[in-house]
């Protein structure tokens, strides 16, 4: 087999749009889905005479995510202009930096993989979008000018499955850190790989491909293994890879040459002499505060009696690691929660996470009534299902639906004395060794109580009058 | 002499004492623009209704005693570089023929909000791309003293509106000497600013490193309270400086004694018109006579000023004249194709100069070619500002001639662009080192053309500048034979 023959290199090229609440270089506001071209101003329609001036917020966003993942931040950065002609590009250039960027180096830790070395994270503003209908295109700037951060990682995967991994960790650490919403379908998260193969045992890294509009997690992994094994086969037939850019056909799910080395754009990057040089001092770094990243927030459920697969369940999504902080209390029994009824009720469409209807903090309410024996364990799941589901305090809940079992034996020995006394001769073959009628007597006298008993209390009443 | 055409600070001065009022001093600017400019062509297009209104509020501001400040009725025009809120601003292109910007340039802002009236946008070369006016796409401007000659450029129609005193004031742009060469072609006074002294906010970018906002006027004082009213800090020009704003005009009161001048010998070499050298060496004797120290210095790569200016300013001006594709405003060229559409549309909206010019920076920016074009001239930039600051370390400002020659013909060199660039060679060196710059007149050649001298000064310090030049400026302010003669 020819593919066994070949190891894939694959690095990945991240746009993240950064969760500020204004533009880079202007003060409109970057929220998404607005009627086109109504946030825009002079800056961001690059009408003439406009100039930039640059959100700190955004170089805020991206020293948070620099330190996150162990990169160096410069203290001097240089913004330059990325030259290039497209509609969507109302200046004609794009805001970025080239040869010095605010982070260099770093990694991202990939869960159950290893950590993915990364080249660099540059600040640059995002251009709008073309929209081309029946009789012509039209243009959107309200994204023109949104800022990202382009995450540049190292030629270090070695599969589409890595790749895919490594870009679902990005994501989610993006997100855990508050800088960027994670969302591929608009457009917020994108992704382009670079992709070649080697004859294994090869030091030398083969002729690379890029390839663009890959943006959800089957496409990557589609595309990067479509891509694998048309290098391999064209290499096994003798052929060349050439340098250029490819298109995923996510329909066909091929890839396509979109441009060659030859027909690429000449960027002719030079610095932006609109903007100072970024200057960002020890200080500034130090005083922006890094939450944890997912793999350190899964070592501490791990750590805290939470089973491997419901931490790594949680951890997945920040909302339901929100949730069980809020619930509290012991985190193994909270974590059973999250992914118990809680990943049920989501799921029958009972509860939207986004936005819960209950205090999450009122579960444990639900834990003390089931310890203290006040209601059963049966009662408390549904206790807690209508908890999700109403947010109506626990003991309303219990109150409403009559679920408080019957726990106290002065109320209980006058239904076990009537059983027994109804039942004589199961009360003769129990003495005579057949101890599994307990449970019959039970059952008898939990239909008395219509099930409201506390099977526990009543076991040992049972044994105690039968005198065993 | 009525009022009218004294020079601007004295305009200030009888506005004040109210022997002037700003509505008839617009009517007579409004009026001598009339008989005057068909023969000049300075204005563009005129904002009369907008300056009747500004004049009549700061008529009632005068009489109620609630003036905002020495430019309060002061009739000022401005190069169509400046964007202003529902005025086309063309920048003397076709391709932004029929624009009209939503918002004010900063300079306009705060023009208006020292109650100055802008009559009209004025005529200047395409871009800022040009020594003569000549290219703009709307004709030439002629210069007061001899209509058959150029009054320079890029800012000539700025220069010759103040000469012809159809206006006492006004603004202009200098990316490599867009001010102080007309302002030496048309005999009257015009600054350029330290680079980061005056916002660049709304002024139609050539050169983002280079460009800077400067005034025109008669007089060295006019030419103070105009910098006074536009400079400072501007959140929206991250490149304009956050230093204090000192009072100019009181500068100059300071005198000259023991102000030191050096004269740069490399500035009056070869290409000097001895008329020109002349009149300067005039100058420098003046100051001598002031009790200034006047030093010979050396400022070796000046030389290499408009090689490395020529590199810089079009590699940033291919850059920030991309924005001109049709697609969002301006002239668009009917096609049916992407790419059609953007070549048609650039190719019939710029002039030869500005296509000339971009391509020359497209090219000094390529793959390749950065290294040895931009890089190389960014290299030279660092060495041409270093000899600045080893001159400034033994004298307080540099004086040479502004312009090589006086105002040449018209069409004279359109067919010759480098003997057209070589017209910035004494003013590109202050741009290239961010530094102020100013002409001021010192006297006429046999033709009776104006020749002006130049000084340059320390980063910021406008004030000394406008001390020496004040100190050189003629008593009075001939009039040019066009506005005698009426």
């Amino acid at each position: 087999m020819p593919l066994a023959d070949f190891e894939p290199v694959i690095g990945l090229e991240v746009h993240a749009q950064l969760l500020t609440r204004s533009k880079i270089f202007c003060g409109c506001s970057t929220r998404f889905g607005a009627a086109p071209n109504t946030h825009v101003c002079p800056v961001c329609l690059g009408l003439p005479g406009a100039l930039p001036a640059l959100n700190r917020a955004a170089v805020e966003m991206a020293i948070k995510a620099g330190k996150a993942f162990g990169c160096a931040i410069a203290e001097k950065s240089i913004w330059a202009r990325k030259n290039y002609f497209y509609p969507d590009l109302p200046k004609g250039y794009q805001i970025s930096q080239y040869e010095l960027p605010v982070c260099k180096g770093g990694a991202v830790p990939v869960p159950g993989l290893r950590s993915i070395a990364l080249e660099r994270i540059h600040l640059e503003e995002d251009a709008g979008k073309n929209i081309h209908a029946e009789g012509g295109s039209e243009v959107d700037l309200n994204r023109s000018g949104v800022p990202l951060i382009e995450i540049v990682g190292k030629p270090d995967l070695r599969s589409a499955e890595e790749a895919s991994e490594y870009l679902k960790a990005l994501r989610l650490s993006l997100i855990y850190l508050g800088v960027n919403d994670g969302n591929l379908e608009e457009g917020s998260f994108r992704c382009d790989a670079n992709v070649s193969v080697r004859r294994k045992g090869e030091t030398k890294l083969g002729t690379r491909v890029e390839l663009k509009n890959i943006n959800s997690f089957r496409f990557v992994r589609q595309a990067i293994e479509h891509e694998i094994g048309r290098q391999v086969e064209l290499i096994e037939k003798g052929g060349k890879v050439v340098l250029e850019t490819r298109l995923f056909d996510n329909e066909k799910g091929v890839t396509r040459a979109m441009r060659s080395k030859e027909e690429a754009n000449d960027y002719r990057y030079f610095p932006e002499p609109d903007l100072q040089p970024l200057l960002v001092s020890q200080e500034w770094v130090r005083s922006v505060a890094v939450p944890p990243l997912p793999q350190e927030v899964m070592d501490a459920l791990i750590a805290a009696g939470v089973s491997p697969a419901d931490a790594r369940t949680i951890v997945n999504d920040p909302l339901l690691v929100d949730v069980h902080r809020r619930v509290g209390g012991d985190p193994r029994r909270a974590a059973l929660f999250v992914v118990g009824e809680l990943a049920r009720a989501v799921n029958d469409r009972e509860a939207d996470l986004a936005a819960l209807k209950f205090d999450p903090a009122l579960v444990r309410e639900v834990w003390s009534l089931q310890d203290s024996g006040a209601i059963s364990s049966t009662a408390a799941k549904d206790v807690l299902a209508e908890l999700i589901r109403t947010g109506e305090p626990p003991s309303r809940i219990v109150e409403r639906k009559g679920l408080a079992q019957v726990s106290d034996s002065s109320a209980l020995e006058s239904v076990v004395d009537a059983v027994l006394a109804r039942n004589p001769s199961e009360v003769e073959r129990y003495k005579g060794g057949k101890a599994n009628l307990l449970g019959f007597f039970v059952g008898q006298a939990m239909k008395e109580l219509k099930g409201k008993g506390n099977p526990g209390a009543l076991n040992a009443l049972f044994k105690k009058k039968l005198g065993s | 002499m009525t009022p009218d055409l004294l020079p601007l600070s004295q305009v200030s001065d009888a506005l004040a004492a109210r022997t002037l009022s700003p509505e008839a001093l617009l009517e007579a600017s409004l009026s001598r623009i009339r008989s005057l400019d068909g023969k000049v062509h300075a204005f563009l297009r005129l904002t009369s209704d907008e300056a009747s209104a500004a004049a009549k509020a700061s008529g009632q501001r005068r009489a109620a005693g609630k003036a905002l400040g020495p430019l309060d009725g002061i009739p000022i025009a401005l190069k169509d570089i400046f964007c202003m809120s529902g005025v086309e601003t063309t920048c003397g292109s076709k391709i932004l023929r029929g624009y009209v910007p939503p918002y004010d340039a900063t300079v306009v802002r705060k023009l208006k909000q020292a109650g100055a009236v802008i009559v009209g946008k004025l005529n200047m070369d395409e871009f800022a791309m040009g020594s003569s006016t000549e290219n703009s796409a709307f004709g030439p401007t002629m210069n007061p003293w001899d209509l058959a000659r150029t009054p320079g450029g890029s800012s000539g129609g700025s220069a010759a509106a103040v000469a012809a005193r159809m206006v006492p004031g006004a603004f202009g742009t200098d990316t490599g000497g867009s001010i102080r060469q007309p302002a030496a072609l048309v005999g009257c006074a015009g600054l350029k600013p330290t680079y980061g002294r005056v916002s660049r906010y709304g002024v139609i970018a050539f050169a983002s490193s280079l460009d800077q906002v400067g005034p025109f006027a008669q007089d060295v004082r006019g030419v103070a309270l105009l910098l006074a009213a536009v400079a400072g800090f501007d959140e929206n020009d991250q490149t304009s400086s956050t230093r204090p704003v000192p009072d100019y005009a009181k500068a100059l009161d300071l005198g000259t004694r023991g102000l030191r001048i050096g004269v740069p010998r490399e500035y009056f070499g070869e290409g000097l018109a001895p008329e020109v050298e002349k009149a300067v060496r005039g100058g420098i004797e003046k100051l001598r006579g002031l009790g200034c120290e006047i030093r010979e210095i050396s400022l070796p790569n000046s030389p290499h000023a408009i090689a490395t200016y020529y590199l810089v300013a079009t590699a940033e001006a291919s850059s920030n004249l991309a924005r001109y594709d049709g697609v969002r405003y301006g002239h668009r060229a009917q096609a049916t194709q992407l790419l059609e559409m953007y070549e048609r549309t650039r190719a019939e909206g710029f002039g030869a100069e500005v296509k000339r010019r971009i391509m020359l920076g497209t090219y000094a920016l390529s793959a390749g070619y950065y290294d040895a074009y931009y890089l190389k001239a960014q290299k030279v930039r660092t060495l041409i500002r270093r000899d600045f600051d080893r001159a400034f370390e033994s004298v307080d400002a540099v004086l040479s001639p502004t312009s090589p020659t006086t105002a040449f013909r018209l069409g004279e060199k359109m067919d010759d662009p480098l003997a057209m660039y070589l017209n910035d060679v004494y003013t590109v060196p202050a741009n290239l080192a961010g530094l102020p710059g100013i002409s001021v007149p010192c006297g006429f050649d046999s033709r009776r053309l104006p020749i002006g001298l130049q000084l340059i000064g320390r980063p910021f310090d406008e004030e000394t500048l406008l001390r020496v030049a004040h100190a050189v400026e003629p008593a009075g302010h001939p009039l040019p034979p066009l506005v005698e003669g009426r």
